[in-house]
């Protein structure tokens, strides 16, 4: 199928003091209509950046190269306002904080009539109907009576589907959800997901769902990026990545999960910590970590090796299993 | 805190009432604030109503009945030294001080707003902006005022002026700080990934979440500027005889303080209330708008 989004080679680099400090280095990946593409790593892998620079929201000290289509346009060369007429309408971002992601001072209807008015030249009175149709379409019971109120006024779980429906007001062909669900409860974090899943399947949009957390991956990611320090070093279907992790960062993320079935079952952490942005190193980016390290991997990057359809990882390891996949990464 | 559980369940209206009449409490738990309410509320109806509450035209001299003392028979308030009814004149000019106090804290709102939005919002914008304010710090209020009133004249349309240009820099400082503070929150960030543009998100999100600061000041700065308004007046730079103008009174009557002092002592008492009056409010609503102070409010 063809895919609505088509990131190639993407780089990120932040200018600071210390000079320029790459974030995000050489990711590429595609995202289908109805697709789930869940983005994982640890704090600092580049994935809210990757994020922020595919809505073009990065911060002026960022620079975004590389190519990022979407609709037969590369997004990294529109200009400023192409770009805010594409967001909300094409591509869509929640957030991680349901609390303070809405105007503490506008009713709940306000907010989302806000999206309609924006992009859709509507009336009041239309874009009234359109905004209680979007609550009921969040399954927020009461459309109406919500429409009135206030954001402290509404739970965590609540405001976070009024999120998700002032994201999807305008129908955007892509829904980017930054760990949409970190902020919240674990009851209402499966209902959550469940009506991302669910209003994905309804209207066919891709979704990007960015987070650090393995089960949330599992119970709703068609196929999973593993980034680490900006880079993606394995990509691959749910399944094959949960039966067959090929890259030692991503069996050691899964083994970090607890199992609550088993209480015996040994948690693990990776020791040590991820390499700073813009540190210097050689080699693989993982090595200092990485239990399976040998020689090779402190002096040379691994180039992306191809295990079956749709499975890439950048390991050493897999020099002899898998096949060389052209780059640096995997994608 | 008063908002209970059963507060958030209710249906909007009837919170958002409760809202208004809970803040309208707090604002009146102060005595003082309901005092001054009640002057601010006063003056309005004076100043409104003017036409109707006197029977003598603030400016019509009567040399037969001039300086007559208050309780006189027929001028209550007596009368100055051209025989022109002190409560006519005290009336009228309770309309001047409101109307030059509204106006000239409206347009340095306007310029002192604008320039903080921009100077908070946009870092490109924030040094060349804020030196300006600075410059316009560096010269003392009435030493500005008199400035201005010696390059346009002494007229009170420029009284206005001056005193909107002295509000500019404090306004444009407040607002310039929140806009600081807010313009990081995830809500502006939302707002960015909906497709909304700076003009949106500073004069339509942004602003309402300011106003508290910027009430605040507004009703500080009313006292202010009527007070600047009657000085400026009594040494003869702003509203010109025989406009009656308080300061203006103060300075005619001036010379008649010891066979007619109440032609001193009354208008001067005048702005002493209306200034104390704006000031109580202003820091009854500091206090009402603050959010950390509903804790120690108990239902």
């Amino acid at each position: 199928m063809e895919s609505i989004l088509q990131v190639d080679n993407l780089e990120v680099c932040f200018r600071t003091a210390h000079g320029e400090v790459p974030a995000v280095r050489g990711a590429s990946f595609s995202v289908r209509p109805g697709e789930v593409l869940s983005i994982v790593g640890e704090s600092g892998s580049g994935k809210s950046v990757t994020s922020l620079s595919l809505m073009g929201l990065l911060p002026e000290s960022a620079r975004a190269m590389g190519s990022v289509r979407f609709d037969d346009r590369d997004l990294l060369r529109l200009n400023g306002e192409e770009m805010r007429e594409l967001r909300g309408n094409g591509i869509s971002m929640i957030f991680q904080e349901p609390m303070t992601s809405l105007n503490p001072v506008f009713t709940v209807g306000f907010q989302l009539m806000e999206p309609l008015r924006i992009h859709r030249d509507q009336s009041k009175k239309e874009a009234y109907r359109e905004a209680v149709r979007l609550l009921e379409q969040v399954e927020i019971p009461e459309a109406k009576k919500r429409m009135e109120q206030f954001p402290h006024e509404l739970s965590g779980g609540m405001r976070q589907r009024v999120m998700i429906a002032i994201a999807l007001a305008c129908r955007p062909k892509l829904l980017i959800a930054d760990e949409p669900t970190t902020a919240l409860d674990v009851t209402i974090q499966a209902q959550i997901l469940d009506l991302i899943v669910d209003l994905k399947d309804r209207t066919g949009m891709g979704v990007i769902l960015i987070t650090h957390d393995m089960g949330v991956v599992a119970e709703t990611a068609d196929r999973v990026l593993v980034m680490y320090a900006g880079r993606v070093v394995e990509a691959a279907g749910v399944e094959t990545l949960f039966h067959e992790p090929k890259h030692p960062y991503t069996q050691g993320l899964l083994q970090s999960v607890p199992n609550v079935d088993d209480s015996l079952y040994p948690l693990n952490s990776i020791p040590g910590y991820m390499p700073k942005p813009g540190e210097i190193q050689r080699g693989c980016p993982f090595h200092p970590r990485c239990r399976e390290a040998v020689e090779k991997c402190r002096d040379h990057h691994p180039p992306s090796f191809a295990f079956g359809t749709e499975h890439v990882a950048s390991c050493w390891l897999g020099e002899e299993e898998g096949e060389a996949h052209g780059g640096s990464s995997a994608g | 805190m008063t908002t209970s559980a059963a507060t958030t369940t209710e249906t909007p209206s009837v919170s958002q009432t409760k809202t208004g009449i809970r803040f309208w409490r707090r604002l009146c738990r102060n005595r003082l604030v309901t005092v001054g309410l009640v002057i601010i509320a006063l003056q309005l109806f004076t100043a409104v109503f003017a036409p109707w509450l006197t029977t003598y035209d603030p400016t019509a001299q009567d040399l037969a009945v001039k300086e007559l003392p208050p309780g006189s028979e027929g001028h209550w308030l007596g009368t100055d030294e051209y025989g022109r009814d002190m409560w006519s004149r005290l009336v009228y000019g309770s309309r001047i001080s409101l109307l030059v106090g509204i106006s000239s804290v409206v347009l340095g709102l306007v310029g002192g707003v604008v320039l903080g939005l921009l100077a908070g919002y946009y870092r490109w914008l924030d040094g060349p902006i804020m030196r300006l304010v600075d410059l316009m710090f560096a010269f003392p209020g009435i030493l500005l005022a008199m400035l201005v009133i010696a390059m346009l004249g002494t007229r009170l349309i420029n009284v206005v002026i001056a005193i909107s240009i002295w509000s500019v820099p404090t306004c444009a400082r407040i607002v310039r700080g929140s806009v600081l503070s807010l313009k990081d929150r995830e809500y502006v960030q939302a707002l960015r990934s909906m497709g909304a543009g700076d003009g949106r998100i500073l004069f339509k999100h942004l602003l309402p979440n300011c106003a508290a600061p910027i009430i605040v000041f507004a009703t500080m700065r009313m006292a202010t500027a009527i007070l600047s308004t009657s000085a400026l007046s009594f040494l003869g730079l702003g509203a010109q005889p025989p406009t009656p103008e308080w300061g203006a009174m103060i300075a005619a009557g001036r010379d008649y303080m010891w066979t007619a002092p109440h032609l001193t002592i009354i208008p001067g008492v005048a702005i002493m209330l209306v200034v104390f009056a704006f000031n109580v409010v202003g820091d009854g609503l500091r206090d009402a708008l603050d959010p950390h102070m509903d804790v120690t409010y108990e239902s």
